[in-house]
């Protein structure tokens, strides 16, 4: 018959239900299932710095490493919380500043300013962030779209914090082995520990806020208590990010507010599969290298990651991440309806 | 007598910025994020068929204006329509095309200072002790012309009427028979021709430079949002509170404050009001 119907169906492979349980450790195909795609992200970003050529190509893994702590954040915030944060660029500016104030003026070396930066900046960002954590969907992502835009503005009309000039002579890290591994260790340490923190308890609730803050509220917990407690985490990591990112530019000035801290870790968790909290770092490592070849055509390169990005919005949403992981744990089939 | 008339000419300017954004807001639900893009593109698009092509300077106006209200329809049939409903979804698709509109502007080399169209009349007049040019003068004019007729065009035309019912129940528009997908596009169509209109009246008075999108963009949203996003009232009612606001601020304490005074608007009123002055939207709805 010509109008016979199809379906695709999806099936668990069995190795996956083998290992689902504690029958994972029964045999060493099993604890390989399980354990080779981990082993091998982790591998490969700690190889990273060895294989690439060349000073320029190791600048690019820092940089890269840092837009993967803030797209960590970015999908924290918005898979896990329901707070879509369009404003990457406020938790870098402000960990970046206080960092290099730290630095410059009181003497703090970089590697304890970077952790004093995170958890003062996440601080900060939290108490500025409180009023609008009511604020849902659209309303919270244009705030804080406003944010960074705000802190700018206001740096260069009042000329505080060195104005247009901003912040010079901020020290470096001790050598660039350092730097490398330390933002490498970084978000290695925020990736797994983010994914452990969104399996406990406290995960569980910040996903029924997302989903129902109507019943959280009714369980006698406060809602506002733990979008803070989120927000803190998610812009105490951006906050990191920033410190390093003004450590490794030995420099600090109103182009930490700037769009492209916004918009590329953005870019990347779609890209990378939103929900995975590993899908934006692979999103990172892909967009920050394809926008450093495409550095000498200037701003070509912000078009080609919005057209990425604007594609996978509107084609491809499930993202990289998803999709591959769905591969790797079922296998698909046509059968007739 | 300063800051009434140039009050006056800055809340009319910020009007006709945000009534596009506004207007298909209100309509399609669809926070246009590709807005400030599209008030640039106009922009480049007369300069070009103006200076590049030698047309008419009427002529080359209209012709922009529709080829941006047909862009602005292309956009929201090819892609936007696939997310409608996915807020966040909108804002980053719309925000990614107006960012590529934006840069790949400035990477085919429309920057700098020589992009300049013409007033549309020269000269400059004294009123009431304050120099102003004509031009400003009938920015005001046509600032007024198109409220009125935005107002008689939903209110007495057929497709007006429809956006109308669109925008209060869409499901009962559907039953009577309004092509809901259409008449979005339609809003989208109309919506980039306000951006444009407003971009060749506003254009004369400085520069065409690509920065100028992102400021559209964020003033619009100012003004949509302190007006209660949707409402068109609220909008030109914001229009005149943030206009007269930031000329004040600029009068005491520097030009370098306009646009903090659009931004601190944007903040406060979403913390504290986030349905805006004349907002229609239900609290629960938008905060816990």
């Amino acid at each position: 018959m010509s109008d016979e119907q199809r379906r695709k169906e999806r099936l668990d492979r069995g190795i996956k239900i083998r290992s689902d349980s504690l029958y994972a450790i029964m045999s060493w195909r099993e604890l390989a299932y399980l354990t080779a795609p981990r082993f091998l992200l982790i591998a490969g970003i700690l190889l990273l710095p060895l294989l690439v050529p060349g000073m320029y190509w190791q600048r690019v893994v820092s940089v890269v490493c840092i837009y993967a702590l803030l797209a960590l954040s970015f999908d924290l915030m918005a898979h896990y919380v329901g707070l879509v944060s369009l404003g990457g660029a406020f938790f870098i500016g402000t960990g970046g500043y206080i960092s290099a104030m730290l630095n410059t003026s009181l003497g703090v070396p970089p590697l304890l300013a970077i952790f004093i930066a995170a958890l003062l900046g996440g601080v900060i960002c939290t108490v500025l962030l409180l009023p609008c954590l009511p604020l849902r969907g659209v309303y919270f992502a244009i705030v804080t779209l406003m944010y960074p835009l705000f802190l700018a503005r206001v740096i260069e009309a009042l000329d505080i914090f060195g104005g247009t000039d901003g912040i010079m002579g901020v020290e470096s890290f001790p050598n660039r082995w350092v730097e490398q591994y330390f933002v490498i260790a970084m978000v290695l340490l925020f990736l797994f520990g983010l994914r452990r923190l969104v399996n406990t308890d406290l995960g569980l609730v910040l996903r029924a806020v997302m989903d129902n803050d109507q019943a959280v509220k009714a369980s006698g917990m406060s809602v506002a208590l733990f979008k803070g407690l989120a927000v803190f985490i998610a812009s105490g990591i951006g906050c990191l990010a920033g410190a390093c990112i003004v450590h490794i530019y030995m420099w600090s000035g109103i182009s930490l507010f700037a769009l492209d801290f916004s918009i590329l870790p953005i870019a990347a968790t779609v890209i990378g599969g939103g929900g995975t909290l590993v899908g934006p770092v692979i999103g990172c490592f892909i967009l920050v290298p394809v926008s450093e070849l495409l550095r000498e055509f200037g701003t070509l390169r912000i078009v080609c990651y919005s057209i990425i990005l604007m594609a996978f919005v509107v084609f491809r949403s499930e993202g990289i991440m998803n999709y591959g992981r769905r591969k790797y744990h079922q296998f698909e089939r046509w059968v007739k309806v | 007598m300063d800051i009434l008339i140039y009050g006056t000419i800055n809340s009319v300017s910020l009007a006709l910025m945000a009534l596009g954004f506004a207007l298909v807001y209100g309509i399609s639900r669809v926070a246009n994020f590709a807005h400030g893009a599209l008030y640039v593109v106009t922009g480049f698009l007369t300069w070009s068929l103006f200076k590049g092509a030698g047309l008419n300077y009427a002529l080359s106006i209209a012709l922009a204006m529709l080829f941006t209200g047909l862009i602005g329809a292309l956009i929201y049939q090819f892609f936007l329509i696939r997310v409608r409903g996915m807020a966040i979804s909108e804002i980053i698709a719309s925000y990614a095309i107006g960012l590529a509109i934006l840069e790949g502007f400035r990477w085919g080399g429309f920057k700098g200072m020589t992009y300049t169209l013409p007033p549309f009349v020269e000269g400059s007049m004294v009123l009431a002790g304050t120099p102003v040019d004509y031009h400003r003068l009938l920015v005001v004019l046509i600032g007024f012309g198109v409220v009125a007729f935005l107002w008689a065009f939903t209110h007495y035309s057929r497709i007006g009427l429809a956006l109308r019912g669109m925008a209060q129940d869409e499901r009962a528009a559907l039953m009577l028979g309004i092509d809901s997908d259409l008449m979005a596009v339609v809003a989208m169509a109309f919506g980039s021709m306000l951006a444009g209109l407003s971009a060749v009246v506003l254009l004369p008075l400085g520069n065409i430079v690509v920065e100028k999108g992102y400021d559209v963009l964020i003033q619009a949203i100012a003004v949509c949002i302190v007006g209660g996003l949707g409402s068109w009232f609220g909008a030109v009612v914001a229009a005149f509170i943030i206009g007269f606001a930031q000329i004040v601020t600029v009068v005491w304490w520097g030009a370098h404050f306009q646009m903090v005074v659009a931004l601190l608007a944007i903040i406060f009123t979403l913390v504290l009001r986030p349905s805006g002055l004349f907002g229609r939207q239900k609290e629960l709805e938008e905060r816990v």
